[in-house]
């Protein structure tokens, strides 16, 4: 949601349709993180009710020129001819696994998912046998820092206008490591450096000249993405950073009243120019967090830190999802309650720092059994995107259920990016974002064999050029170097 | 009454007898035992007396004495060793506190012994220990160009002196970037320069050894203990463990160990795949960096398949879980191993780079290292195949006592 920089929000509803409409169904999908029975519904943008014709005509020639875009980057090889996969074991995380099941795709989504016999290929399709493989859904990383992110810079602590697009570096080796470890879908996320540290953006790893073509976009055209915020002792440093938490909190608090009073300026101002406050596009960042169109993907450790963003979320009725979450299995209940999930970091060994000292692999598991929605994430670089399965399965290890774990590397992580109405599982009518295995999801020894997004081959660990970011060696090396706090390694900062 | 005194009494004199060791008087069933002194024995048996391994076989062969306590597992292999670490230097809070891997004072001080700041009580130290590894090799990290010292100990004890097995273990060097000062002014802030400073400091230590010698009583050079330390290196009883990534890192110090016959381990050694018949012709063993190092920097080019590569071209081979400035603060060198096996090591393979031949590098194989009668007790006890990221380890025996029986 909300790429298109140089159009002001209030120009969108100027389709007549009055502030605060829902979405089409289809779009409508539940942040609710099911088993807690909240949902959430995404609404159009609000507006200021005016039409502001130059803008307005800028933008539907930006949107041609994003329909032109799309259609170059779909080309003949979307797939005219249905590709289906036989003989493999599915999963398809909605449903049960299926045994000599058949996948079939076609123009990019799936059109056909079931037992052998009760799906029918027609007779143009191209027959792919899979037989001894694993068939599952592309997984979905809820927090990825690869790509050579350059988010907020130390000028300030909040900084809303920070679009980490902006950053991006399409052929970053870490996307081919990405599709190596069977990832379609990534939240590229600024760091957790700063209270709130800039825009996120959704991606999809497909064939791509620019990052425009990795964006995943709503009907209107719009990029999707998140906001990233952290609290605890990441975000605290000398002036004009917090020194204490309460500060954090305060300084959070301080920013976005002054955005609802933005807000509440350019509502007032009835489309009186004269009223209307001048642009301001962190104010808008914020406003759209406000309107709960752009979620907050929040960094947080510690327990009482976790509590703050439940409150703070609260106060402001933005939509939230608690990120790393280290002491999450203090107050899962709380979590619970307030029906926020949590993308959970998995790493080796519990600390690095004081606030994740208690950090445990039974985090997981307790989170689940207490009814949150939960999914796991590499924050690559801090674990590699090429063993993001190895999070669920040490996380199985702890107690938490198969079923659980896998869609927490799927389906949960769709939800939590509003995306679960098009990817995250294997269903008719989904994007065909899915990956070949060549045995049991959560083994050390299985291998992605193949990744496909949107019914287009991405890696094939038979190719010798695929091969060689899979296992690495001379030449998979990044092509820059990574910003990123808190190493001491001087070749890798 | 008097039986039961007579029988504390008989248990104190066991005690004063055999030490704390032997209070667990233990015997280890396993459905799979990977002694890594020949193939598994399935069904196997495992005595253990007084501490140390009594007797291995299978289990209708190796009678078990009364009273002896019965442990079981699916899989049993030898205690597991890290063959290069920090745990116990670079504590879990990352605050400076708990950070004594590395003086940053200045770039040459071999005299700075692991013994002295060792901290037994580290939470890392169980953590680690609670997935079945018991004897790690650690101390001073790379990131000076010799950094000091580092140390063998067991993962139990609450003291250096009751973990430890050996007090010195090797010299820890850095060729890297790491060890290069960026401040102007400052050396060695460049390639050449690290290496003409380790020239002149090994020169320096020979020179040393010589006055120390040959030169009259009242002419000899004053006490330096830094080179004593190098002069240890320089007559082979040291090994000098030499962290370089690479290509030509690896190569200057192959020759560096070639100038003064030094006693090489090379470690890390991300790009080693590119010299394998240079570092066999060498004979150097190699103790290759995590599994899951991140790739950057002079990482940039590392391989899962870096293990197997050497192992197959004859070299001896073992890995670690290095050191981690920031998260996870220590890495498992079980998982770093399971990795390996799954690109190219087959599994007894892998399993030796934890076991025998991380011993063998480290000159431990005598006490560690394997599941034989005479040597330590130490054996971790798993629920399946210890590779798999959903088995469980669960039991760690170590020097005969039973540390963890908590699946982790």
């Amino acid at each position: 949601m909300i790429e298109l920089p140089a159009i002001p929000n209030r120009c969108l509803s100027t389709g007549g349709e009055p502030p605060g409409t829902p979405l089409p169904a289809r779009y409508n999908s539940s942040f609710a993180f099911g088993r807690n029975g909240v949902r959430g519904s995404r609404t159009r943008p609000r507006g200021d009710g005016k039409n502001h014709p130059r803008r307005c005509k800028l933008r539907s020639s930006v949107r041609l020129a994003i329909l032109l875009v799309g259609v170059g980057s779909f080309p003949a090889s979307a797939q005219d001819t249905p590709i289906a996969f036989t003989g493999a074991m599915i999963i398809p995380i909605v449903g049960s696994p299926i045994e000599d099941g058949t996948l079939v795709v076609h123009r990019g989504k799936i059109i056909a998912v079931g037992p052998a016999t009760s799906v029918s290929i027609s007779a143009d399709a191209q027959r792919i046998r899979a037989a001894g493989e694993v068939i599952m859904p592309g997984l979905i990383c809820t927090h990825s820092h690869i790509g050579g992110i350059g988010g907020a810079d130390s000028s300030a602590p909040i900084q809303p206008d920070i679009r980490i697009y902006d950053s991006l570096n399409v052929r970053d080796s870490g996307f081919k490591r990405a599709l190596a470890g069977g990832l379609t879908t990534l939240n590229i996320m600024p760091g957790s450096g700063h209270l709130l540290s800039g825009q996120t953006v959704y991606v999809k790893l497909r064939q791509a000249e620019t990052i425009e073509d990795f964006f995943i976009r709503d009907a209107d055209g719009n990029s999707l993405g998140g906001m990233k915020m952290a609290n605890g002792t990441n975000s605290m440093s000398e002036k004009p950073f917090p020194e204490t938490r309460s500060k954090s909190a305060a300084l959070v608090r301080e920013q976005y009243i002054k955005a609802q009073e933005y807000r509440d300026k350019i509502v007032r101002a009835a489309g009186d120019p004269t009223k209307i406050p001048a642009r301001d596009l962190a104010m808008e960042g914020l406003g759209e967090v406000l309107e709960r169109k752009r979620i907050v993907h929040h960094h947080t450790h510690r327990h009482d830190d976790i509590i703050t963003v439940l409150r703070l979320a609260k106060e402001f009725n933005f939509r939230v999802v608690l990120h790393h979450v280290s002491e999450g299995w203090k107050v899962a209940d709380e979590i619970a309650k307030a029906g926020v999930p949590c993308s959970v970091i998995v790493v080796d060994s519990p600390g690095g720092k004081l606030e994740a000292s208690e950090m445990t692999f039974q985090t997981g598991a307790i989170l689940e059994k207490a009814g949150v929605l939960v999914a796991f994430h590499t924050d690559d670089w801090i674990t590699d995107s090429r063993v993001f399965f190895r999070s669920a399965a040490l996380a199985v290890r702890a107690g938490m259920t198969r079923d659980g774990a896998l869609e927490a590397l799927t389906i949960a992580g769709a939800k939590m990016l509003d995306l679960d109405a098009r990817i995250g599982s294997l269903e008719v009518g989904k994007d065909a974002d899915f990956i070949i295995l060549n045995g049991d999801p959560l083994s050390v020894y299985t291998k992605v064999v193949e990744t496909w997004v949107e019914g287009r081959k991405r890696f094939d660990r038979s190719d010798p050029k695929d091969l060689l970011y899979a296992v690495g060696g001379y030449g998979a090396g990044r092509d820059q170097s990574p910003y990123f706090c808190c190493f001491d390694h001087p070749e890798g900062q | 009454m008097r039986r039961f005194s007579s029988v504390i009494g008989l248990t104190l004199l066991a005690s004063l007898a055999d030490g704390p060791s032997a209070v667990a008087q233990v015997a280890v069933l396993g459905k799979t035992v990977h002694t890594m002194a020949g193939p598994p024995i399935e069904n196997g048996a495992v005595l253990i007396r007084n501490g140390k391994i009594a007797m291995v076989g299978k289990a209708d062969v190796v009678s078990i004495p009364d009273g002896f306590r019965i442990l079981r597992a699916e899989v049993v292999t030898p205690g597991l060793i890290d063959a290069h670490s920090t745990v116990g230097f670079s504590g879990i809070f990352n605050h400076p506190h708990d950070q004594d891997q590395l003086e940053r004072s200045a770039p040459i001080q071999p005299e700075l012994r692991a013994i002295d700041a060792y901290n037994a009580r580290e939470k890392l130290v169980e953590w680690v220990r609670n997935f079945g590894i018991t004897t790690v090799h650690t101390g001073h990290a790379p990131g000076e160009l010799i950094s000091g010292q580092t140390t063998i100990v067991k993962t139990w004890g609450d003291t250096i002196e009751a973990a430890v097995v050996v007090e010195t273990a090797a010299v820890a060097a850095t060729l890297s970037p790491l060890a290069q000062k960026s401040d102007k002014g400052k050396s060695p802030g460049t390639r050449g320069k690290m290496m003409a400073m380790l020239r002149a400091e090994f020169v320096k230590a020979q020179d040393y050894v010589k006055k120390r010698e040959t030169a009259e009583a009242d002419k000899k050079p004053d006490r330096n203990l830094g080179l004593e330390v190098l002069a240890r290196v320089l007559n082979r009883e040291l090994p000098l463990m030499v962290t370089a990534n690479r290509a030509q890192d690896i190569t200057s110090t192959l020759r560096l160990a070639k100038e003064f016959n030094i006693k090489l381990i090379l470690d890390g050694a991300a790009e080693s795949y590119l010299l394998l018949d240079e570092i066999k012709a060498a004979g150097i063993p190699v103790i290759v960096h995590p599994s899951m190092q991140r790739a950057w920097g002079e990482l940039e080019n590392l391989s899962f398949e870096t293990a197997s590569k050497l192992r197959q071209a004859g070299i001896p081979v073992a890995l670690q879980s290095g050191y981690e400035s920031y998260v996870p603060k220590t890495r498992v060198v079980l998982f770093e191993a399971a990795l390996a096996a799954a690109n190219g090591l087959t599994f007894d393979q892998a399993l030796a780079t934890i076991t025998i031949d991380a011993a063998r590098i480290l000159g431990i194989d005598a006490r560690v290292g394997s599941v034989e009668a005479g040597k330590d007790a130490d054996l971790a006890l798993y629920d399946g195949d210890p590779f798999e990221y959903t088995t469980h380890c669960t039991g760690v025996i170590i020097n005969g006592q039973l540390v963890s029986e908590t699946p982790q």
